[in-house]
This record gives C-alpha cells, sequence and structure tokens, in this order.
C-alpha cells in the first residue's frame, strides 16, 4: 500500500501569489495513494522540515512529494530530511512549481491548475519509486590544469601546497600566458614580469607540479574523481631534457623572418626560438612552419651547433594519458580580430595599435626595448618623427557593443578602463611632451584603489578624457592619423591630429575554450564563456562534477580578480582530492540481460564509456542453452544521462530513478 | 534460375555449408515461402528462384546463424543491406554465413496485382517480361513492371553491399529519390489531411503483427508489445487512436535502422502501406543529418546514434514542421 504525503511550499509569495497553495494540498488528497498533504510557508525551513520528517513517522509514509522550487535547488535538502527520519533518500520527489509553474505564469487560475498537473505526476512517479543506495568510488589525488597563464599558475601552485600532484597544460612553448606580454599592472604599476616569472619558477620547481607545455588536451574521459585524459604533446623537435636553454642556436638559425607572436608580430623571431628570456620550461622551440632542414631537408645548422644534443629533427607528436580526479579550466583569452572595423584603420596603418601591442612597445624587452615609438619608425627609431607627440586611445573597441558585427561583443571587458588609464598615466610620466586623449563611453572602475588611479590619470597627469566616440581614424599622406570623434559634453565635433591611435580591444575567451568544454562536458555560455554551477553562490565550479573555472575563461576579470579566482578553484579541488571515497549517484542505468539484444546502441552513445558486452549463457524456455551478447552497467562510471535509455531500441536499458515506466506514469497523469 | 539452384547444390555437397536458406512454393505458386534445406534431394524437390521470390531472408540469419555449421543464404541486393544492418548491431554471426547475391529485377507483389481489379487467381507465371495471370474468369497478359509494388517501382539499389559469391552481375545504387516521392506528396497535405489519411489507413489494421514478424530490424529478444515489464503491453489494446500508435511507436523503434526492405507493406494483409512511414523517417534523417541509408556499410555511426559539431539544433526541426 503506497503511503505518500504531499508537502506544498509557499515560498513566501514566490509560488503563494500565484499559485492556490491550499488547493494543491487539498487536491493531492484526491489521488490514491495519498494519506497527508500540507502547506507551509517554507517547506525548505527547519520548521518545514521538521513537519515532512514528523509526518513521516507518525503516518508511516512510504513517498514523499514537495512541491517546491526546482530540484536543483532543494532536492538534496529533503533527501536528507527524508532520511534522518527513517526514509529512504531516493523515496522523495520534487514537484517544481516555481521555476516551472508561479514564476512563469501571471493568472492564478492557470497557475493553479498547473501545480496541481505537476503535482500529480509526482505523485504517480513517487508510486514507482525504489529505494536506492548510492555506491562508492575511489578519488584520482591528482589535479589537471588546462592552461598555464596566471589563473592555471596560482590554481596549480594551490593545490600543490596542499600536498597534491598537479598537472598543467599549456598549448605554448612556456607557461605564463598573456600576463608575460603585459608591461606593469594596475593599480600599483609594478611590473608584470617581476611579479609572475617568480611564480612560474616556483612551478616549475615544485616536484608536485608537472609542467606538460607545448600541449593540448586532446580527450577527456570518466567523471568527478575518476578523469582519464589525453594530452598530445607536439613534437617541438627539441629534447627537453636535454636543452639547457642557452639559445645557442637560435643564434646561429639562418631562418629570422618568422612574425614574433610574442611581440605580436611587432618584430621578428627564428624559426627555432625561446619566447622570452624568462619562458619556462626554458627550452627551444622549432616552428616547423618556418624551419628549412625541417621544409627542405636541408640546413641542421641549430643540431651542428647544440652542445647538448638536444635537437632532434624525427620528433613525433605523442600522446599521454593520465588519471585525474579534478579538472581546472583556465583557458584564458585573446583580444579579438578587429580588421573588420574599418573606421579605425587597424588594417591600414601601423600607428594604429592594440593595448596589447601598447604593452609590447613600452615593454623594456620588447621590439622599441620599452622606449615608446611610432611603429611605422620600428626599424628607424632615432628619427625624430620616431617619437608620438599626440596619442588617442579609443575605448570599448569592440565591447559593449549593440550592433551585429561579426566578432564585437555586447558584454563589457572589464579591464580596459583601468589599463587605459594606466597606459596613459606611465607615457605622461615618461613623456610629459606628449598629449594624450581617451575617448569612453563610461568610465567603469569600480575596485580597490581604482578609481582613485583613475582619477590620479585626469587630475594629477593631466590626460584628456572626452566622453564620446571616435566616428573615424584616417590616415593623412603626412603618417598623422586624423582623429574624428564627438565630444558629447560639450556637444561638440572634434578632429585630432595623432601620431598614434590605441585601440582598447574587447576580449573573448581563447578558440580553444569551446572544444575544451565539450570535452569536458562543461557547459558554456553565448560568448563561450564558460558557465559557473551558480552565479553566485558556486562561481569558481562548473554543473560539470569536478570540472571547476579559473580566470577568464569564466569570464572577463583583471589580475587581481584571476588570482582570487583561481585560489578559489586550488580551494574546490583540494576539497575533492582530499577525500578517499566520492559518493556516487545511485540514480545509474541498468540492463535487463533477459531484454538485450547486444545491438551495441546504447555503448555507442554513452559518453562515459560505462557500457560494455559480453557473451553469457541463457537458459532457453527449451532447456537448451543458448549463448548472447549482452550489454552490462559499470555503475561506477554511469553518470545517469540516460542518452542509453533512449538508444535502447528494446527498452532493456533503463535508468534507476527515472525508469522508463516512470516517466510513462508522469506524462500519463499529467495527460490524465 | 538454374544457376541459383546450382549453386545451392554444388555449395551443399563440397561441404561449405550445411544448410541452404532459399525458397520454396507456398500454398499458392505465387506465394513463396522462405525455406531451409538440408539435402540436395529437397533442393531439387522443392527449392525456387523465380519473380515471385520477395521475401528477405536475412532475419532468419539471427537464428539460423548460431546454429551449428556454415548456413548458405541467397540475398537480393537489397537484403544485404538488412544482412549488414543485423551484422552491424551483432546479431548475425558472419563466419556462419555464406551469402551469395542473387540479381533481382524486381519481384510481382500480389497486392499490385489485386489493386488493378484482377479477381479470382488461380495461378501466375512470369518470363521476366510479362505476368501471365490465371483467373476463374480467364487468363491475363500483363507487363511485369506494372505489377511491381511501391518498393520494387523506386528500388534504392541494384548493388549487393556484402556476398561471398555473386551470381551474374553486380548494379549500381539508384539515388533517383523516386522512393521519396509518395513521402512528399503526404508531405503536402494540411496536418488534418494527413491526420485523416493515417487514420483511414491504419484503422484497417487487425493487429496480426505480420509486419512486426517480418521485419528484420524487429528482432528484439523481447518486444516491448509482448513485454508486462515494459509497461505498454496492453495500450494498443485501450482504443483505436492507440492500437494505431502501435504503427508509429513500431516505426520509431527502427527509425535510423530501417534499411527500407519494404517487408512491411509487402506482407500486410490489409495493405497499409506501412513502409510510407519509414521512409519518412529516412527523408528526414538524410535532410536533418546528411545522406544516410542504413545497412549501406558495417562501420558508420548511424545518425541518430552519433553526436556531431554539425548535428543540425533542434529548433531547426521544430521550426520546419511549424510552417508546414
Amino acid at each position: 500500500m503506497h503511503r505518500i504525503g504531499v508537502f506544498v511550499c509557499h515560498c513566501g509569495t514566490n509560488i503563494a501569489a500565484t499559485v492556490d497553495v491550499k488547493a494543491v494540498a487539498e487536491a493531492a488528497l484526491n489521488e490514491t495513494g495519498v494519506v497527508f498533504s500540507a502547506d507551509y510557508q517554507y517547506m525548505c525551513s527547519e520548521a518545514g522540515q521538521t513537519l515532512v520528517q514528523d509526518t513521516i513517522k507518525e503516518h508511516k509514509l512510504t513517498g514523499v512529494v514537495v512541491c517546491s522550487c526546482s530540484p536543483r535547488m532543494h532536492e538534496a535538502t529533503f533527501r536528507k530530511a527524508a532520511a534522518k527520519a527513517g526514509l529512504n533518500s531516493y523515496m522523495v520527489e520534487i514537484a517544481n512549481i516555481r521555476e516551472q509553474c508561479s514564476w512563469i505564469h501571471k493568472d492564478m487560475m492557470s497557475g493553479t491548475e498547473k501545480a496541481v498537473i505537476l503535482m500529480r505526476a509526482a505523485v504517480a512517479k513517487v508510486k514507482l519509486n525504489a529505494p536506492l543506495t548510492p555506491g562508492q568510488t575511489p578519488v584520482t589525488k591528482r589535479a589537471l590544469v588546462i592552461g598555464g597563464g596566471i589563473a592555471g599558475i596560482q590554481t596549480a601552485l594551490d593545490i600543490a601546497e596542499a600536498g597534491f600532484d598537479v598537472d598543467i597544460v599549456e598549448k605554448q612553448p612556456t607557461i605564463g600566458g598573456k600576463m608575460t606580454q603585459i608591461d606593469k599592472t594596475f593599480p600599483t604599476l609594478d611590473c608584470a614580469s617581476c611579479i609572475l616569472t617568480p611564480k612560474m619558477v616556483d612551478c616549475a620547481q615544485n616536484e608536485k607540479i608537472h609542467i606538460y607545455s607545448y600541449s593540448e588536451v586532446e580527450s577527456v574521459t570518466g567523471f568527478v574523481g575518476n578523469f582519464t585524459v589525453k594530452i598530445k604533446r607536439k613534437a617541438r623537435y627539441i629534447d627537453e631534457k636535454k636543452c639547457t636553454g642557452c639559445g645557442e642556436c637560435i643564434e646561429k638559425c639562418p631562418m629570422k623572418k618568422v612574425p614574433n607572436e610574442f611581440n605580436l608580430g611587432l618584430d621578428n623571431r627564428k624559426a627555432i626560438y625561446i619566447p622570452f628570456a624568462q619562458a619556462v620550461p626554458k627550452v627551444a622551440t622549432i616552428d616547423s612552419n618556418y624551419c628549412i632542414k625541417l621544409k627542405t631537408g636541408k640546413c641542421g645548422l641549430c643540431s651542428t651547433v647544440c652542445g647538448a644534443g638536444a635537437i632532434d629533427y624525427t620528433q613525433q607528436d605523442t600522446i599521454i594519458e593520465e588519471k585525474y580526479g579534478a579538472i581546472v579550466a583556465a583557458t584564458g583569452y585573446n583580444p579579438i580580430n578587429i580588421e573588420k572595423f574599418d573606421e579605425f584603420a587597424y588594417s591600414q596603418s601601423p600607428d594604429v595599435i592594440t593595448s596589447l601591442e601598447l604593452e609590447r612597445l613600452m615593454n623594456a624587452a620588447g621590439p622599441s626595448n620599452g622606449t615608446l615609438v611610432r611603429p611605422s619608425y620600428l626599424s628607424n627609431q632615432h628619427d625624430p618623427e620616431a617619437h608620438p607627440h599626440t596619442i588617442v586611445f579609443v575605448q570599448c573597441v569592440g565591447s559593449r557593443s549593440t550592433e551585429c558585427r561579426k566578432g564585437s561583443k555586447e558584454y563589457c571587458s572589464k579591464i580596459c578602463c583601468m589599463y587605459t588609464a594606466k597606459h596613459a598615466m606611465l607615457i605622461r610620466e615618461k613623456y610629459p611632451d606628449t598629449d594624450v586623449y581617451v575617448f569612453y563611453i563610461d568610465v567603469r572602475t569600480p575596485g580597490k584603489l581604482f578609481d582613485e588611479f583613475y582619477r590620479r590619470a585626469v587630475e594629477q597627469y593631466g590626460v584628456h578624457y572626452i566622453k564620446g566616440m571616435v566616428g573615424k581614424v584616417a590616415p593623412k599622406a603626412d603618417g598623422k592619423l586624423n582623429v574624428q570623434a564627438s565630444d558629447l559634453i560639450s556637444n561638440e565635433q572634434l578632429h585630432i591630429d595623432a601620431d598614434l591611435v590605441v585601440l582598447a580591444t574587447a576580449i573573448e575567451p581563447d578558440k580553444s575554450a569551446r572544444s575544451i568544454g565539450t570535452m569536458l562536458t562543461a557547459s558554456m555560455d553565448t560568448n563561450d564563456f564558460f558557465t559557473e554551477a551558480h552565479p553566485k553562490l558556486r562561481p569558481v565550479e562548473s554543473p560539470t562534477a569536478g570540472v571547476f573555472l579559473s580566470g577568464v575563461a569564466q569570464g572577463p576579470k583583471d589580475i587581481p580578480e584571476t588570482v582570487t579566482q583561481a585560489s578559489a578553484a586550488a580551494a574546490k579541488v583540494i576539497g575533492i582530492l582530499v577525500k578517499d571515497q566520492l559518493t556516487g549517484n545511485p540514480c545509474v542505468a541498468h540492463s535487463d540481460e533477459l531484454m538485450c539484444n547486444g545491438c551495441s546502441a546504447c555503448e555507442k552513445v554513452c559518453p562515459y564509456g560505462a557500457i560494455t558486452y559480453s557473451d553469457k549463457e541463457f537458459r532457453q524456455p527449451d532447456r537448451t542453452v543458448a549463448i548472447r551478447r549482452v550489454a552490462s552497467v559499470n555503475p561506477a562510471v554511469c553518470q545517469g544521462c540516460g542518452a542509453c535509455t533512449v538508444a535502447c531500441p528494446s527498452g532493456a536499458m533503463d535508468l534507476k530513478g527515472f525508469s522508463n515506466q516512470q516517466i510513462m506514469a508522469e506524462v500519463d497523469a499529467i495527460c490524465r | 534460375m538454374q544457376e541459383v539452384i546450382d549453386t545451392a547444390k554444388r555449395l551443399l555437397s563440397d561441404g561449405t555449408v550445411n544448410r541452404v536458406a532459399g525458397w520454396k512454393a507456398g500454398e499458392f505458386p505465387y506465394d513463396v515461402t522462405p525455406a531451409v534445406f538440408t539435402t540436395v534431394e529437397e533442393i531439387d524437390n522443392g527449392f525456387i528462384y523465380n519473380d515471385f521470390c520477395a521475401p528477405n531472408l536475412s532475419k532468419y540469419l539471427i537464428k539460423e546463424s548460431h546454429k551449428e555449421g556454415k548456413i548458405l543464404v541467397f540475398l537480393k541486393p537489397c537484403d544485404t543491406y538488412s544482412f549488414n544492418q543485423l551484422l552491424k548491431e551483432h546479431r548475425i554471426l558472419r563466419e556462419n554465413v555464406y551469402i551469395v547475391g542473387v540479381p533481382c529485377t524486381g519481384k510481382v507483389d500480389i497486392g499490385t496485382v489485386r489493386a488493378m481489379g484482377i479477381k479470382g487467381i488461380t495461378d501466375m507465371e512470369s518470363d521476366g517480361e510479362n505476368v501471365t495471370i490465371h483467373t476463374l474468369y480467364g487468363d491475363k497478359v500483363v507487363p511485369k513492371t506494372e505489377t511491381l509494388g511501391d518498393k520494387c517501382r523506386t528500388c534504392k539499389s541494384k548493388k549487393h553491399v556484402i556476398y561471398d559469391e555473386l551470381i551474374g552481375e553486380d548494379g549500381e545504387v539508384n539515388n533517383d529519390g523516386a522512393r521519396f516521392e509518395l513521402v512528399e506528396k503526404l508531405e503536402k497535405m494540411t496536418p488534418d489531411e494527413r491526420f485523416e489519411f493515417w487514420r483511414g489507413e491504419l484503422s484497417k489494421c487487425i493487429r496480426c503483427n505480420a509486419c512486426r514478424n517480418v521485419c528484420p530490424a524487429c528482432s528484439c529478444e523481447n518486444c516491448v508489445f509482448d513485454n508486462p515489464g515494459s509497461g505498454i503491453q496492453q495500450r494498443a489494446a485501450t482504443d483505436s487512436f492507440e492500437e494505431n500508435m502501435f504503427h508509429l511507436i513500431r516505426s520509431f523503434h527502427v527509425a535510423g535502422r530501417c534499411t527500407d526492405c519494404g517487408e512491411c507493406t509487402r506482407v500486410c494483409p490489409q495493405n497499409i502501406p506501412l513502409h510510407l512511414i519509414n521512409r519518412k523517417y529516412i527523408k528526414d534523417i538524410n535532410v536533418f543529418y546528411g545522406e544516410y541509408q542504413a545497412g549501406e556499410d558495417v562501420m558508420s555511426r548511424a545518425p541518430l546514434n552519433a553526436y556531431t559539431f554539425t548535428d543540425c539544433e533542434p529548433g531547426i526541426v521544430y521550426e520546419r514542421g511549424g510552417n508546414e
């Protein structure tokens, strides 16, 4: 006999304002098997939970239906409450009458009608529920960090600090990421290298940290506590163990005309290279797209001069496989491509640059050794014309855009206001003979010491901040750039002859994020930023268990915020790795061998590799024995996604807690 | 066709196989029945291969290939697709089957003949060009092309996709899309017209289960309609609408696996054009997920069992439905 209790929550007025909760509770008593129903203001409160528990004991309930918010919110709460009262956790069903009902209906009549229907479906389902017991799975005590920028570095250092092994996979030849390209950091103006490179060295020296540079994640299988990851180590044609980073090979390499990506193409590098002096690992890499030896078979100079014998032209990409308990996505960002923004003449004039290019121009290790020159004079830096006098900064290039121009973003890139203030201030400090203009939509500087920083640029350094957007940048015959803009406050049209125009280019997630997101089955938003499990309360967790988010991969943020989030992600990872066993989800698939045809449809759709096939003997009705190929599910690997149950043509595959019969019963109850 | 019979006898006598799956005459000469022969004498006495040998023998191999020894099977081009599909689903033990591909120029369909208004049929014979129909009211001679069912009229392939030995020349795959003409006609109907059409057709169903029993894709160990545990076993008996749903559920169960062999329509005693439901799904799969022919090969992933970046979004599917 079913003895089901139905508990209807008001959720304050969240539900009660559009659903007649008393009517829902009354209607519940008309359902066969329901022996008790009640409504209460906040069922999730201690008093509400006590009501549920007391009723379970008093009425000897066999099943509980809570009509409340989304099961994502409080299913765990009520399951726990039921267990404490002696009822199996999995005999509790939630009817979501808030997100799926009261919040989307305005009319009390229709809201109530729908709530009753949802309640009926949950009652029909709970009648077919069976008590379930979750299993335990062991945890691989090793973490993977995808991306070796400041986010990945900080996460790895913190995990290693707690005593766990951690691997960093970085697609570039060195870790360090975007921060290595930045000159100074706001709001304290300390040099980026000076604070970053010690951390990079820490990573290299920490025996708990293993860096796979020039490597990419190839595939991810498994689940929280037990991921298996294939990592592709791209051929760098150098034996990492032998290379001492002496640079002799680079010296001798005759192929000099390779655009240097570290300096954003402002100068050239060799075909064999170390991106920058502080690279970690400090190991050379041969660029196979340019190397004469690899392309034509002739040359081989680097191999002749290498004292360590580290050069290996026959090296191939290799795939290694490693097991992890948790994975952190720290895939970072890139400035968007602004070639489509014709009005700023970026592709027409070398003197129109992005802010990241300006960072390289101002960096002592950059193409101009830290002297600010117009890029058109980079090869002739001593020309008196090389020094820019009038510099125009354009904010929000491609950010906060309402137009659908390809590549432009609706969101605010968040870091540009601050770094532009930094650039303007540094230029005015070093070159007082310059005029610096900043065109902005709004100046957004919330954050500790941020607004003070911006005000210093305006008040102390005399940077001209003009509210308004630049309409056009036109290169003139004399090499100057005619900037046409509007000043919205004085309502004037401005024409400025500039020597240098700097575009605060929007940032977007790295292109690799999408495929990594797919491998991790981690959800992403329309801009390809990873989605957090809860925007406020679980900001560093992906909705996929065991996958965590660090840095700009999750949304635009500056260095202080990135480091904060990186440490938060590390804390979450440590929370998993410190456990010996994880409690699994008992709602897993299982196969009825008597019905299984052995067709492999389930095996093909299973994203976790949880299904295997084997030949088994079956006694036939005529007492003979037949051998049939049948599926079986590894409950420790199954994540209960249910893909197999829909793929199975015979209905042999079923999901505990969401059986075909239960879903059919729900549909029947709704259609009744 | 003597060559077929000779091949059967040769392979049986030389020990390549210990059984032969083929066809024998049924109650009427035009009503040919699948049969297994174990001796040369049996073949001499009963084996036939002619323009009435429509039955697809692939499905019988699920059971037969698991028996002792190797079995010879004769497969027409379209039957090889069913064989491949079953092989892909691990239902047939390939090593226990010797396949001889037989040529086919289309099989006479008794339903089509009856639809011509020819009654009182006592016997039929075909010389490959013309079919002579003996009736109580005299003989009629009809060109064979006019006696073909929809399946053979719009034949999808004259090519054997799998065989060990071939009799005659192999043909070509036919991609002219003619087999979707009737589906397109149905798609052009309004939803109400289409609903009426299918209600009319499906209400003729007497639930004899012939379509299910003959279908190579309907080869579950335990059919959901027979299984009390499925929760839907008795549903078709609730009312006429649920009864009609039997065919829709069945077609969904074979979607993506149906090779369009047309056996369902051929065996239907009520002449319901059941294959049109399957062809609609095949057409949709082609449109939404790219051209796919179930049974064409053993290795490829079926579109409904594979998720790729190029899969169309569900919205596109809904949108098209909404525009009609």
